[in-house]
């Protein structure tokens, strides 16, 4: 193991280290916990200039007056809209074509594969124009499904990648011999690989929602109105309206954050086996 | 499809093959990609070479008509002093963003131990990077508020002058790459912590008998081993560097007068606000080609290691 095991050093050492941890987390957290005391704060701690102190009095109705006195609760409602029929639409074309890819020999499987890989990786703006038009033209502008067309697609090339590698690990024998017995490839699809996908499935979810769920760029380009506003671009058109009322600021940036925080927490494992890429093992 | 009728005629004389299955195994696996691939093709594949097109027209993105200008939008732009403020920004950013590898390294390393509570630290320590874009803005621009944020307070503390980092144009492009640090140092680490844990125990008892401590056992055991880690860290590092938006656009909007805008933001400037989407096409045509010198290298990469 690197470095040396701690417990092998002296106590003095030891303990060092435990300080050294506990210090360097909370310099790490410092801008967040800024955030969430500002977000526990009224109003008059600001009056008297009270920035950094303990709050005069814990105000977690900050928490309550975001959700009542702006479309919060929308936002949020028109994010999980958004984000849960992407994410299934995603990694349902993905696990097909990770199948195809992992498994047939044929003409092109290389050059599509770059192609799901190399498209992931292209900056937004380039699909920019086109797709805001192309939303336009079929009458999609400002609605959910331009958004959920969008992730679905894009987030394909990357659970294309995510797929195609956790496939190619699962036995060719188990296919071969479901052959022999005269399934055919639908079937084996179906019965046999598919449910030894379990645990790739819930890692790509988690952290494709995750992303859906962050998404600021395409929620900018393609809705406006609030009624299909996702959270991200919501918060960043309250910003506007509370200007300088910071903890209102706080408290909804905080809001906005819990969902993909809970899921990571909840989840991690899956979280972490799916950002590896699976290339460091 | 309909078969034609000629088709049917010739079938009949032909013995029928016994097909076992419907379909000839060589459509199967196609009939797997399609789905995939026409709404990759459709979202990704044919915009990028839309927006080539584009870039060869003056347009404002509403009237019906497109006026054919050649190669203009780009001769334009790179009259445009704020296209290479926006270029200078970027380089900016790709340098300092390869920070994000080498201190995730080394938080990996001093997190890299056995005990008790540590998977939480670890969590603790990730999980900026779930943060949204929006939210990491809106966190760093509290903290660097300038009349009563908490890094002014912090500097006040020690005595040093009060800084207000988001208006000064030379402090603004470095702040918000700090910010953006932030949740990049945090993947970073994620990467390096599992690659740490395939390191082969024993070669570094090997090489400790050698003799080889510290530093040294870090350069040149350690360091090798992680190179599949590293690699990645490189390259999402730098994918992400280029991809940067969202931090511009919620802290600055690409102030103080223009001067922490990146192509990213200028892009969006220039299409969304000032209506000039072939002029936005073309940049966002400079940007893609910076990129995939980028998205080459790790796809050459890639088909290595397949034929290895």
């Amino acid at each position: 193991m690197f470095p040396a095991p701690i417990q092998d050093a002296s106590a003095p050492k030891r303990y060092g280290y435990y300080a050294a941890v506990v210090i360097a987390l909370v310099c790490w957290l410092l801008p967040l916990l800024a955030v969430m005391l500002t977000s526990l704060r009224s109003p008059e701690d600001f009056d008297v200039g009270n920035y950094w102190g303990m709050p005069k009095q814990w105000k977690f109705s900050n928490y309550a007056e975001v959700f009542q006195q702006t479309p919060m609760t929308r936002y949020m409602l028109n994010t999980v809209i958004i984000t849960l029929p992407a994410v299934a639409g995603a990694i349902a074309l993905a696990t097909l074509a990770g199948f195809a890819l992992a498994k047939y020999r044929f003409r092109g499987n290389l050059l599509l594969f770059c192609m799901f890989v190399g498209g992931n990786f292209v900056p937004f703006q380039i699909l920019m124009v086109p797709v805001r038009n192309m939303a336009v033209r079929m009458g999609l502008y400002d609605t959910y499904w331009a958004l959920i067309f969008f992730h679905l697609a894009f987030q394909t090339g990357f659970c294309a990648l995510f797929m195609r590698n956790f496939i190619s690990t699962l036995p060719e024998a188990l296919m071969e011999s479901a052959r022999v017995e005269g399934a055919n490839e639908f079937r084996i699809f179906w019965s046999i690989i598919l449910p030894l996908m379990r645990p790739a499935l819930a890692a790509l979810a988690v952290l494709i929602f995750t992303f859906i769920w962050n998404d600021y760029f395409w929620a900018l380009v393609m809705v406006q109105s609030d009624a299909v506003k996702p959270v991200t671009t919501g918060l960043s058109a309250l910003r506007g309206e509370w200007v300088a009322s910071w903890q209102l600021i706080s408290a909804g940036s905080i809001i906005a954050a819990l969902p993909p925080v809970a899921m990571f927490f909840l989840l991690q494992r899956q979280f972490i086996s799916g950002l590896t890429l699976g290339a460091v093992k | 499809m309909n078969a034609p009728p000629q088709s049917v005629s010739l079938q009949a004389e032909v013995a029928p093959a016994p097909r076992r299955r419907g379909i000839s195994i060589h459509l199967v696996p196609w009939i797997f990609l399609a789905p995939a691939v026409i709404v990759f093709g459709v979202y990704v594949v044919i915009p990028v070479f839309q927006s080539f097109y584009l870039s060869l027209f003056d347009w404002d993105g509403l009237s019906p008509t497109k006026k054919y200008i050649g190669l203009n939008n780009y001769v334009a732009l790179f009259q445009d002093d704020q296209f290479w403020t926006s270029l200078k920004n970027n380089v900016y950013w790709l340098v300092l963003f390869l920070l994000g590898p080498v201190i995730g390294l080394a938080i990996a390393i001093f997190l890299n131990q056995r005990v008790r509570g540590m998977r939480l630290v670890k969590s603790l320590f990730f999980f900026p990077f779930v943060l949204s874009g929006v939210v990491v803005g809106l966190v760093f621009s509290w903290f660097y508020e300038p009349s009563h944020g908490l890094l002014n307070t912090i500097l006040g503390i020690f005595g040093l002058p009060a800084i207000s980092p988001l208006s000064d144009e030379h402090l603004v492009t470095p702040s918000i790459i700090v910010a953006g640090l932030w949740p990049q140092i945090a993947y970073c680490m994620i990467l390096y912590l599992t690659g740490l844990t395939a390191v082969d125990p024993e070669q570094i008892e090997a090489a400790r008998i050698d003799g080889a401590r510290g530093l040294k056992l870090l350069w040149h055991v350690i360091i090798p081993q992680l190179a599949p880690a590293t690699f990645i860290a490189v390259v999402v590092t730098v994918i992400g560097a280029l991809r940067s938006f969202d931090l511009v656009q919620v802290m600055t909007d690409g102030g103080p007068f223009g001067s922490s805008s990146i192509l990213a933001y200028f892009m969006f400037q220039q299409s969304i606000t000032n209506f000039r989407m072939g002029y936005g096409a073309a940049i966002a045509v400079v940007l893609f080609l910076i990129m995939s010198v980028f998205i080459a290298f790790f796809l050459r990469h890639m088909i290595r290691n397949e034929r290895r």
